[in-house]
């Protein structure tokens, strides 16, 4: 592992709403390391895809401070945070977000379009095993295979990181799998630093750290010693 | 290509439907920018070009007689270039194979063919200088009557029968509208130019080392007023009828009317369709917006600027745009085209009018971008700002008010279906209103089509029927005794004569004065006659002026007040006259005095200057026949045939004018009324799912969906009506000219027309957007996002 691609500082995100403010993130500090698959668990409203959002540079913080590598990302203008979610990050979202227009080849190009350095868009299908399916549109695609287009996209511009919003969520167990050893896959292969949302507690076996939250703080922080591999999983 | 870019045209041919309704009203606009403008610089370039070749006079005048004398005087005036003197006159003709009468105006051609206004030799050739009996005559009369070099025609010069023979023909830039003695337009066959050498002209009018007309050309930013006053000073004494610049010359003054007209059209309509054409764009990318922020949130965590989010949805309002603008630049090229070729039946330019210059093109061409780019801005501005987090939220459900309206609304006990009709108005006001603005500009177009119909039938009706009732108008070649009358009422099929006088005055009111005519009417006339705005006769009282409201609103008179009147004419007296009344006039510009109160005025036994005559039908080409021989006679017009070409000219510009108007009005209704319930089928599509859903019949369903649209069609009429009413106000204001004006003629026939048009085509358009409803996927609805 080399070193943390993540670090934060008395994190907070506070939503004002009709009724009061609501503190998504109460303060947290936490590191992730480079290369590294991180699990995020926690129950819903905990505040796990407020981090994620903030770690990718969708969101800002309302108080504390965040890093990537040596970059304040708190301190970034808006083009600068475009920049750095151009440059570095790959996003996977639970309801895949897939522009509906566009095949799946062109879903991926899309990202191809504006990354510096980028795969092929039928290469990145093809390291999701959708090398056949370049030309279908999300409608004429089953649910997995819809994410598993999200995660060539992501992967298409060779990202520092990914960061997964329950990637599994829509989907039943078994294309769940797939789409899971995809990304484990991704994170031995390429040594791309991935960062996943779940609510499957099962799915924690795989990681080299999970971490718990709880009402937006940190509840735990544990390390595997040994990773599982998807399939040895028991859902 | 890029993806963003395959992901627009997709979206853009999804829309095609929608696009092509909103293209088909900022065509509209591109087009008429295209037509009025375009042709608006064509034939202001053409006339200049012509102008300039031909050497076009800057100021006009005419004499009773002046001196050749004068003529270096006249050249002397500062800032005068060049002086060309010339005789010019009645004639009667008799054209073998042409109508039994026609009448020409004789003017002499210089020896050199003079340095002004120079004649385009069209076929054959100049007479020879010395010649007597050799002319050259304007092509269009020539080409009416089947007039060759080398053919023959009769004219009675002055009361002298003399054959003259055509040696060619030509064209002239003071005749490029050429407009008889009382026609009311253009009639080649019966009215033509015959140029002679001036030796030949000068015997026939007894002109001999005189002139009568007078043209001048000016050095560039010579002082025009100066110029025309000394001429004045020069030729008072010889009845000088009061020089004049370029705006007075007829030719040049319709022109002028033509212009000032393609100008008012190019400023009025556009506006309209551009800005329905931008309400629409917003209206449909707002949309878009609303329904693609999850795309748009995933496009900026992609790492898309904000800018290349803005650029797509400005990209997409400009796509809509370049179609509208090529459909605009299509059919307004052919309808220019078209309005070229009508021009040239009207215009007689020896070259082709020029077409719409590249610049109008691009002038179209931007504006249509800017009124799409302007619709667009907000909403892809809006899209290019959404926080990509937020953005891919789902976005909260649209909050319905409980205000004031909603709980009067809730009181009236009305269906579910009909409440939520009501509360979709209520929930987006803006929109609502926007909505029924463009089907109210779409009835109010409508009904000025319906005004210009009904105001030409009553402009027709007042003129012909009540004011100008004349078989034919008989100009004598001089003021003559009143005895003269005998003799043109005993003329074959002569049933009743009437005599007149015509003057050439100006009018001063103060600080105003008028150029006029003046004309003198028995207390008895019956076949011309002074009118009010509804066509009931006016009497002339028997002493004062009676004067058209236009001319008394230029003077800024009322009855009661004096106005001086300054005789350009006979002994060119000035007399204070009262002003008695004011009557109505759509035709030129004329003020009007009892014949006798006249002759009083001037002090002289009773005198004649033409006579109006009314004919037995069946003997009116006998009629022509004799009168070519009659001297004393200079010319006629034979009004029944002059009304009659008019009318049939009128009503069939009117009909093309007409289904020119109601087409575009349908298309803003469509555009309009097509894309709101699209817009609404989208909102709702959901609830109108659950409402199938539930039990609701396919019927019930589409009354919230045609509710909407036709509550909308149904709140625009009244607006409709008004801005259709301030249209006419502003069409009537910007017809009038010196030449002619339309009367305001609001029929509630009109209004009720445009309003079941407009009603008509809103819900045609909605019911096309019905059928989704019938083929909507109950399932696949309720399973989307959002
Ligand atoms: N835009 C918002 N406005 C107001 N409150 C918000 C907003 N977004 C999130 N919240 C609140 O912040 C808290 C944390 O939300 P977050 O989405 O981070 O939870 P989560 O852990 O991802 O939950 P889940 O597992 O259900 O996705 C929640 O209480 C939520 O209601
Ligand atoms: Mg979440």
């Amino acid at each position: 592992m080399a070193g943390t691609i993540f670090r934060a500082v008395g994190l907070s995100r506070v939503y004002q709403t009709g009724g009061g403010a609501v503190h998504a993130l109460d303060g947290i500090d936490l590191e992730i390391e480079a290369g590294a698959l991180t699990v995020l668990l926690g129950p819903s409203g905990s505040g796990k895809s407020t981090l994620l959002n903030i770690l990718g540079g969708l969101d800002r913080p309302s108080a504390g401070q965040v890093w990537f590598r040596q970059t304040d990302l708190t301190g970034l203008r808006d083009r600068d945070l475009t920049r750095y979610r151009r440059d570095h990050i790959g996003f996977v979202f639970q309801f895949y977000n897939l522009v509906a227009s566009l095949t799946a080849r062109e879903n991926v190009q899309l990202v191809t379009d504006v990354a510096p350095d980028p795969m092929a868009p039928a290469d990145a299908l093809g390291l999701v095993g959708l090398g056949h399916r370049l030309d279908h549109f999300p409608a004429e695609l089953s649910g997995g295979e819809q994410q598993r287009v999200a995660i060539a996209r992501a992967l298409a511009k060779r990202p520092d990181v990914l960061l997964c919003d329950e990637p599994t969520g829509a989907l039943d167990s078994a294309t769940g799998g797939q789409v899971l050893q995809v990304l484990d896959d991704v994170n031995r292969d390429l040594g791309t630093a991935t960062v996943i949302i779940t609510h499957n507690a099962a799915i924690r076996e795989m990681a080299h750290r999970v971490i718990r939250f709880h009402d937006g703080r940190i509840a735990g922080v544990e390390a595997n010693a040994t990773r599982k591999r998807p399939d040895e999983i028991a859902w | 290509m890029h993806a963003l870019d395959i992901k627009l045209l997709r979206d853009f041919r999804r829309l095609w439907a929608q696009a092509l309704a909103i293209a088909l009203v900022l065509a509209c606009g591109v087009l008429v920018v295209l037509t009025a403008f375009g042709m608006y610089g064509a034939l202001e370039t053409t006339r200049a070009a012509y102008y300039e070749r031909q050497r076009f006079a800057d100021v006009f005048a005419e004499a009773n007689r002046a001196p050749n004398s004068l003529l270096p005087a006249l050249a002397a005036i500062d800032g005068v270039l060049g002086v060309d003197a010339r005789v010019s006159g009645l004639a009667t003709l008799d054209v073998p194979g042409g109508v039994p009468l026609a009448v020409g105006q004789v003017l002499s051609l210089p020896a050199d063919d003079g340095e002004l206004n120079r004649l385009v030799l069209r076929a054959g050739r100049m007479p020879e200088p010395g010649a007597t009996d050799q002319i050259v005559v304007n092509a269009p009369f020539a080409e009416a009557n089947g007039l060759r070099p080398g053919d023959r025609l009769t004219a009675n010069l002055d009361g002298r029968q003399r054959v003259l023979t055509v040696t060619g023909t030509a064209l002239s830039p003071e005749f490029i509208y050429t407009i008889g003695p009382g026609a009311l337009m253009p009639d080649n066959r019966r009215f033509g130019i015959l140029w002679m050498p001036t030796a030949a002209a000068a015997a026939a009018f007894d002109m001999e080392g005189a002139f009568n007309k007078l043209a001048l050309r000016l050095a560039a930013g010579a002082d025009t007023p100066a110029v025309i006053a000394a001429v004045d000073r020069l030729l008072d004494p010889y009845g000088g009828l009061g020089a004049h610049g370029r705006d007075l010359q007829v030719s040049n003054s319709f022109i002028d009317a033509e212009l000032q007209q393609l100008q008012s059209t190019a400023w009025v309509l556009p506006p309209v369709f551009f800005l329905v054409a931008a309400f629409l764009v917003n209206m449909v990318i707002g949309r878009i917006v609303e329904l693609e922020r999850a795309e748009i949130g995933l496009l900026k965590a992609l790492g898309y600027r904000d800018r290349a989010v803005l650029g797509h949805y400005l990209l997409l309002a400009g796509l809509i745009a370049l179609t509208g603008i090529a459909i605009g630049w299509i059919v307004g090229s052919w309808l220019a085209a078209q309005t070229a070729a009508l021009y040239a039946t009207f215009f007689d330019f020896p070259f082709l009018i020029h077409t719409v210059s590249p610049a109008v093109y691009g002038l179209s061409a931007l504006l249509g971008l800017a009124a799409a780019g302007f619709g667009a801005a907000h909403s892809a501005w809006r899209a290019a700002r959404l926080a990509p987090a937020i953005a891919m939220a789902p976005p909260a459900p649209p909050r319905f008010s409980r205000g004031l309206a909603d709980r009067m609304l809730t009181r009236l006990a009305l269906p579910q279906t009909a409440l939520m009709v009501l509360r979709g108005l209520l929930r987006w006001p803006v929109r609502a209103g926007l909505s029924s603005l463009g089907l109210a500009a779409s009835v109010a177009v409508v009904v000025a089509a319906g005004y210009l119909d009904d105001a030409l039938e009553q402009l027709m009706d007042v003129s012909f029927r009540a004011a100008s009732r004349q078989d034919a108008t008989v100009i004598l070649s001089h003021e003559t005794g009143i005895a003269a009358l005998g003799g043109v009422a005993r003329l074959p099929g002569v049933l009743h004569a009437e005599p007149q006088q015509d003057h050439a005055v100006i009018l001063r009111h103060g600080p105003r004065e008028k150029r006029v005519g003046l004309q003198g009417l028995p207390a008895s006339a019956d076949l011309t006659r002074t009118v009010d705005a509804q066509g009931n006769p006016v009497s002339l009282p028997r002493a004062g002026l009676v004067l058209p409201e236009r001319l008394a609103r230029q003077l800024d008179v009322a009855p009661g007040d004096t106005v001086e009147v300054a005789f350009l004419t006979g002994t060119r007296r000035r007399i204070d006259v009262p002003v008695a009344d004011t009557v109505t006039q759509y035709f030129g510009l004329t003020a009007f005095i009892d014949l006798a109160a006249l002759d009083r005025l001037l002090g002289q036994s009773p005198r004649m200057t033409s006579a109006q005559v009314a004919l037995d039908p069946a003997a009116t080409s006998a009629f022509e026949h004799a009168l070519a021989d009659v001297p004393g006679v200079a010319g006629a017009a034979m009004m029944t045939d002059i009304r009659r070409v008019f009318r049939e000219t009128l009503q069939h510009n009117v009909a093309i004018m007409t289904t020119i108007y109601v087409t575009v009005a349908m298309l803003i209704a469509v555009g309009v009324a097509y894309n709101a319930a699209r817009i609404q089928l989208s909102e709702r599509a959901r609830e109108l799912a659950s409402l199938r859903i539930l039990g609701f019949t396919r019927a019930e369903v589409s009354l919230v969906l045609l509710g909407e649209t036709v509550l909308l069609a149904l709140v625009a009429q009244p607006l409709g009506w008004a801005m259709g009413a301030g249209l006419a106000v502003a069409m009537t204001a910007g017809f009038e000219s010196d030449l002619y004006a339309i009367p305001l003629v609001l029929e509630p026939a009109a209004f009720a027309r445009a309003s079941l048009v407009v009603l008509a085509t809103s819900l045609g358009a909605a019911l096309i957007v019905r059928r989704r409803i019938d083929r909507m996927d109950l399932v696949a609805v309720m399973k989307t996002r959002e």
